[in-house]
């Protein structure tokens, strides 16, 4: 098939609308679940701390395909049919809940005990203490190292494409097995992905460089 | 819910699990040494190279780093034909784990590189060894030691990331995966014992390279 290269051009940048909506859903449930990892971590010490430990070993010491297919082929067990986009969805954002949840742990640890001390003495509960006291000072820490997690959630979706959604990588192939020039489609997708990436990768610097600089 | 779990339909599949198992550590294991020999380069030259040299490797870093693995793949084993580098998926699948690696690699080794207290150097200078001698025996002993969790890390990364490469129909683990659930039907007991397995080498490899590093770095590395 011939196709012109805005064509081409034009194809793959619609579909790269699916990476960003997948990569903002990822990393809104990903917060959401590392919120809630956290509140069990230092909700609960003890317990909390070992099914945190767990709970990232095992998202950061499997493959992101494998956890993909677990829940692409166990959803439809449990009698939940669901379309790809949301497979892929809730894939990422347990991969993301784990990396989200270890990075911001680092940092809430970073802040000095003596204001959860402060926090109880002034009789707040534990989630005033965590919401009005810890957080909005670990959220400045916390940014940079965000950020810098976003590349690697904006390329981890790319995997997506495996269990047949339909995203930049996927619409890559398509493309690329229409029209026979692989090298040219895969060079644009490659050169997409890293508009998408880069800005990410120089903000986080740039929000590291400025942080260090304020210490 | 009419579905019963059924491991057994999995046990005839023993030999094949071990050897998709020996291809993924066999890729992973070529693909740490070429790409930790070539970051050693990359980190050299970028710390310490000319200007248009560092800004060569620094581009291929970042040009690395902020796209897929799977993307980088495709490319050399679908788009390099054109260019007439024909290889095979096995080949193809080495050198893109190794490019992937290095370029992170090159970053962590700069890193360890840049910590290495100026002083070592000078005084390999004073006792008149050769700055490429003392760079090998001075520096990158010391520099290594410092990142090596980093490494490691890294090296578990990649071998992580290699399930990809069944998609170009590298027999690795993955791809066994595929091939036995499509024989049996049994795609989430399937998966799901493929995922235990690269959880338990994830965890050997580790154990093994933490050994190595007590040894190698007695008393540097934690």
């Amino acid at each position: 098939m011939d196709m012109p290269l805005s064509n081409i051009v034009i194809y793959l940048l619609t579909a790269t609308r699916w990476t960003l909506l997948l990569s903002a859903i990822a990393f809104a449930g990903g917060g959401i679940g590392a919120l809630l990892l956290l509140l069990l971590r230092y909700g609960m010490p003890r317990l909390g701390a070992r099914l945190l430990h767990l709970y990232v070993g095992l998202f950061q010491g499997t493959p992101l395909v494998q956890q993909l297919f677990l829940v692409f082929y166990g959803l439809p067990l449990l009698g939940i049919d669901v379309p790809p986009i949301v497979a892929a969805g809730i894939g990422l954002t347990l991969y993301a809940s784990a990396f989200l949840a270890e990075i911001w742990r680092g940092c809430v640890d970073a802040i000095p005990r003596g204001q959860w001390d402060a926090g109880s003495a002034l009789g707040l509960n534990f989630f005033m203490q965590m919401w009005d006291v810890i957080l909005p000072q670990a959220l400045r820490i916390a940014v940079p190292p965000t950020v810098g997690f976003l590349t690697q959630l904006v390329k981890a979706t790319a995997l997506a494409s495996i269990v047949g959604f339909v995203e930049l990588t996927k619409s890559g192939q398509i493309v690329s097995n229409a029209t026979f020039q692989p090298l040219l489609v895969y060079s644009i997708v490659a050169a997409i992905y890293f508009a998408l990436c880069y800005p990410l990768t120089l903000c986080a610097r740039l929000l590291e460089r400025k942080l260090s600089q304020s210490r | 819910m009419g579905y019963q779990l059924d491991f057994g339909a999995l046990a005839g599949y023993f030999g094949l699990f071990l050897e998709g198992m020996g291809v993924t550590l066999g890729l992973t294991a070529i693909a740490a040494s070429l790409g930790l020999a070539l970051s050693i380069g990359g980190a050299a030259t970028a710390s310490r190279g000319r200007r248009w040299a560092r800004v060569a490797v620094l581009a291929y870093v970042e040009a690395i780093r902020n796209t897929p693995f799977i993307v980088q793949m495709f490319f050399i084993f679908f788009g390099l034909p054109e260019l007439g580098l024909r290889l095979t998926a096995m080949q193809a699948a080495v050198l893109a784990m190794t490019v992937n690696l290095s370029a992170y690699s090159i970053e962590i080794l700069r890193a360890g590189i840049e910590a290495v207290a100026p002083g070592q150097r000078e005084a390999g200078a004073a006792l008149g060894i050769k700055p490429v001698e003392v760079f090998i025996f001075v520096v990158l002993p010391q520099a290594v030691a410092n990142v090596y969790p980093a490494l490691v890390s890294q090296i578990v990364m990649t071998m992580l990331e290699s399930a990809v490469v069944s998609q170009i129909a590298v027999t690795d683990l993955t791809h066994v995966a595929d091939l036995i659930q499509s024989r049996t039907y049994r795609a989430f007991e399937t998966y799901f014992v493929i995922t235990v397995v690269y959880l338990v080498l994830a965890v050997l490899v580790r154990r093994l390279f933490a050994l190595a590093g007590r040894r190698l770095f007695a008393g540097r590395v934690g």
